[in-house]
């Protein structure tokens, strides 16, 4: 069986990879470009482990094929700090012990950053039926749910500032 | 327990009870922290294991000629690669279990006996051409008749899973195998007649499923055995010293020859303490001669490692007028799947152990079926039969007109009270945590229509046992602390907090490290709430000898004798109050005397058991029988919170599973014994949208025996939530439904019924 050879944008940056043509996106990150940041809770799209955003939209990468990530853009846990600089809701797990185990972490980040991306202001409810998807064993999901909130008031805080910077 | 009183440090502290961020937390939020299946070597294998589709089988034969031929295979390996074992007992995690049974949980060798069961192992150059290979193994099977519920598994005409089992705990000792490991029983008392002359009796028979741990990391593990006999084995889990011993004695190795790497570890509840994958990656490693990673997939975890038992319970609790409870009779079965998982004893001991009970008759057996090995899951055996008698103790509640907390408080156990081995309880706080749990809000907040508000006890024993800690100095003062206990929920945080209140100094300069198995003496798996207070209490031991040097040391610099130095705050005083700083004595320590390390291995005495107490509401649809948690309180008698944060943590994720138990977690087979539901979409566990935030109250009665006054705090909260939820629907409902899980059909049904 012959390989696909790939190219997509990965955190910004331009990468090449192959893949089986019946490869998930999710191996592809993880074997071909070793961003194993991404993790595999079940391999079926019920955990969210493997969250992704591709162009825009949040994805399990396991349901994904690697190939149609050709010409696309994808986002990963390892692109959400800018640099040495922490993103709030990453700061925000910290402070609130929102992790135990910290597996299920990166897909529960990267899937509230998408929130938050759309939905500034998100009522507990909202952020509770948007990470719905995302299985945490360890925390019950209180101090994960605090800490996107709270990370959502920091950044409305921030754009505030700028907004009046910018006036 | 003398020797062990008295020493407890009054505070206040500098660190114990704040919550700074976690040492190996940046490296979990960013997704740089190695977990199991994220590490590789170079020239590394892909295994794959096959598993029988049947639940009960003889292995004709197995041929594999074609998969070895097939390109890229390098080597396969079946139940005739192991070494014949002589039955032995041995520690396995939380528990014991004999060498051979472990040995064929991780591949069959005669017989299968759960749908799922290795049957065959290959390893080749890519997890494709390894999945490719498993469908050219051929397996002749004889199907044998196979038996899933416990009931008819005790039967004389059941279906015998093992010829060599005979039900221990019985006189005389039967000459016939059954499917019956084990009879454990315990009586005080005359609990037929107390029960005869009780106001009030309940009586009930409850019964729960199987249901999985559910950590999110998939078991994996890479092993590579040399041509020379020494291997490395880096697989995450509850103990690598346990990997070691156990895949040792599997395959008839020296420990010397088998080093394991503690990976981070995504969740383990008690199903990470054993071996599954090891040993066949060791077998493919030695024949391909390369390193091996083997991981299993969502469903062969939950077709292949160990859930809890499903149990049934038969009981009658019967109390005064006055609610005093008088007499109880208890009899359970707790189902183990295909080989013995001993976690009837604590069931024994957990049933009743909060309550002062003069007569009392509980038995316990633990019967083998055709489904997966049982494995701990958190308070291994005991949220079963609390389910059970947290039920009865709410209808003797609700028959004799008495507050469910008032019964409880009035029959509550004490310190001094007799727990049921005999031993008197030490400084336990059930009581502090009813009367908190009576004086929360949500204690008497107001209920809506369809609305029920449920509460239920519980404990766990918890656990010492041995541990190793290490403190040793780097040249500028930091204090390196290193554990042979894999941290899976926040333990270097707390190894930290105490090293640094211990030696004095800030949080930021300690730093912790998990050793591998050839890098620091033997611990115990972290399991049965021990971390915190066993590994604590050698990390703290080792930071005390290391002052002690760091007071000679100074003397010695001083040329003043030692007890004349004190250490107060990371700094040696001198009685003229001349001082010298850790760092400064630790850059001076080569020409002192050398380097200023500690290492302390012990067997941690006196730890207690953990008391919670849980109260749920719930809102029940009566046109769906949907059941929706509406608000939850735990509370716990804490010893004392090293890290608040993630003491509340445990018990809110405590909360949560058992709430899952309740309501949605079940194991389901078809009629030919396999398994229905191994994913997590139809195996469902609660997700944030089924669940309210879990308020916690943090009860600090602290434990003489620690230090700073720890007590296990892991695993009490998944024993009440089970009752918790089941007396919210009854109180919604008027009715009892003494099966679990409460899905929306059995709810329906109920209160149309």
């Amino acid at each position: 069986m012959n390989k696909l050879v790939i190219a997509a944008t990965v955190n910004g940056d331009p990468v090449e990879f192959l893949t089986d043509p019946g490869g998930s996106l999710l191996d592809a990150l993880r074997e071909e470009l070793l961003l194993t940041g991404t993790k595999e809770g079940c391999g079926s799209g019920d955990c969210g482990a493997c969250t992704v955003i591709l162009d825009g939209e949040m994805v399990c990468s396991c349901l994904v094929f690697a190939a149609e990530a050709q010409g696309r853009q994808i986002a990963t846990i390892e692109g959400v700090a800018e640099g040495g600089r922490l993103h709030p809701i990453q700061r925000k797990f910290l402070d609130h012990a929102a992790l135990q185990c910290g597996f299920c972490t990166p897909g529960f980040i990267v899937a509230a950053r998408s929130l938050l991306d759309r939905n500034p202001d998100p009522s507990e409810s909202e952020v509770r039926y948007w990470l719905a998807g995302n299985l945490c064993r360890c925390t019950g999901y209180d101090k994960i749910v605090r800490a996107v909130l709270d990370a959502a008031a920091e950044l409305r805080q921030e754009r505030r500032v700028e907004g009046e910077l910018a006036a | 327990m003398n020797d062990l009183s008295g020493k407890i440090a009054p505070g206040p502290f500098h660190h114990v009870g704040t919550r700074p961020v976690r040492p190996d937390g940046v490296e979990k939020v960013t997704g740089k922290a190695v977990f199991g299946p994220d590490f590789s070597v170079a020239g590394m294998l892909y295994g794959a294991i096959l598993r029988s589709p049947h639940a009960h089988a003889r292995i004709r034969g197995i041929d594999t000629r074609k998969a070895a031929a097939l390109p890229g295979v390098k080597a396969v390996v079946t139940g005739a690669d192991f070494p014949d074992l002589e039955s032995l007992t041995v520690s396995a995690g939380e528990s014991s279990g004999d060498i051979i049974h472990i040995s064929r949980t991780c591949m069959a060798h005669e017989k299968v006996l759960y749908d799922g069961h290795a049957v065959a192992a290959v390893a080749a150059t890519s997890a494709r051409i390894a999945q490719e290979a498993l469908a050219l193994i051929a397996v002749d099977y004889e199907v044998l008749p196979h038996v899933l519920d416990p009931e008819a598994a005790m039967r004389d005409d059941a279906p015998l899973l093992h010829d060599g089992i005979f039900t221990k705990g019985i006189e005389p000792a039967p000459e016939r195998p059954s499917n019956v490991p084990m009879k454990v029983a315990l009586a005080r008392g005359d609990a037929a007649a107390a029960l005869a002359g009780a106001a009030a009796v309940a009586a009930g028979r409850y019964t729960t499923e199987f249901v999985h741990q559910g950590y999110i990391e998939p078991h994996v593990c890479v092993a590579s055995w040399n041509a020379d006999g020494q291997a490395q084995i880096w697989a995450s889990s509850q103990g690598h010293f346990s990997i070691r011993a156990l895949t040792a004695s599997v395959l008839g190795m020296a420990q010397a020859d088998i080093r394991v790497h503690p990976l981070e570890i995504g969740g383990g509840f008690g199903g990470k303490t054993g071996i599954y994958l090891e040993p066949v990656a060791m077998l493919l490693s030695r024949k391909a001669g390369r390193p091996v990673r083997l991981a299993m997939s969502r469903g062969e975890v939950f077709r292949a490692t160990g859930p809890a038992p499903g149990a049934v319970i038969e009981l009658r609790i019967g109390a005064a007028a006055d609610g005093t409870l008088v007499g109880a009779e208890i009899d359970f079965i707790y189902n183990a799947g295909a080989y013995p998982g001993n976690t009837a004893h604590s069931g024994l001991i957990c049933a009743l152990g909060h309550y002062r009970l003069a007569n009392a008759r509980i038995t316990g057996w633990e019967v083998l079926t055709n489904r997966p090995a049982v494995k701990a899951y958190r308070a291994p055996g005991a949220p079963q039969v609390n389910f059970a008698v947290e039920s009865a103790l709410d209808d003797l509640a609700t028959q004799l007109g008495i507050d469910p907390i008032a019964l409880r408080l009035k029959n509550a156990v004490i310190p001094g009270d007799a727990q049921p081995t005999g031993v008197p309880f030490g400084q336990i706080g059930y009581v502090e945590c009813l009367e908190a749990a009576r004086a929360h809000p949500h204690w008497s907040a107001p209920l809506g229509p369809n609305q029920g508000r449920g509460l239920a006890g519980g404990l766990w024993r918890s656990h010492g046992g041995p541990s190793t800690g290490e403190v040793g100095l780097a040249e500028d003062g930091t204090g390196l602390v290193a554990a042979g206990s894999p941290d899976i929920g926040g333990s270097r945080a707390s190894m930290a907090i105490m090293a640094a209140e211990t030696l004095g100094v800030p949080y930021e300069q300690v730093r912790v490290t998990i050793a591998d198995t050839h890098s620091i003496g033997y611990s115990m798996v972290t399991g049965g709430s021990r971390t915190t207070f066993a590994t604590g209490k050698a990390v703290i031991e080792a930071a005390e000898q290391v002052i002690a040097t760091l007071r000679q040391r100074a003397a010695a610099m001083w040329n003043v004798a030692a007890d004349t130095v004190e250490w107060r705050d990371g700094t040696a005083i001198r009685a003229d109050g001349e001082r010298l700083s850790i760092g400064q004595i630790a850059a001076k320590a080569a020409f002192s005397g050398g380097p200023i390390a500690a290492s302390v291995g012990l067997n941690a005495a006196g730890y207690l058991p953990g008391f919670a107490v849980h109260i749920c509401d719930v809102e029940v649809d009566p046109e769906t029988g949907h059941v929706g948690v509406l608000r939850y309180t735990a509370v716990q008698d804490v010893g004392r919170a090293i890290h608040p944060a993630y003491v509340e943590g445990q018990l809110q994720g405590g909360a949560a599973q058992g709430i899952g138990w309740a309501l949605n977690e079940a194991y389901a087979y078809d009629a030919q014994g396999r398994m229905e539901n191994a994913g997590f979409l139809d195996y469902r566990m609660p997700v944030a949208s089924d669940l309210p935030m879990i308020d916690t109250v943090m009860v600090e009665v602290p434990n003489p025996a620690h230090p700073y006054g720890v007590k296990g705090v892991g695993e009490a909260p998944i024993v009440p939530p089970l009752a918790a939820v089941a007396n919210a629907v009854r109180a919604a409902t008027g009715k009892r439904l003494p099966d679990l899980p409460l899905t929306p059909d059995r709810v329906h049904a109920a209160v149309h019924g």
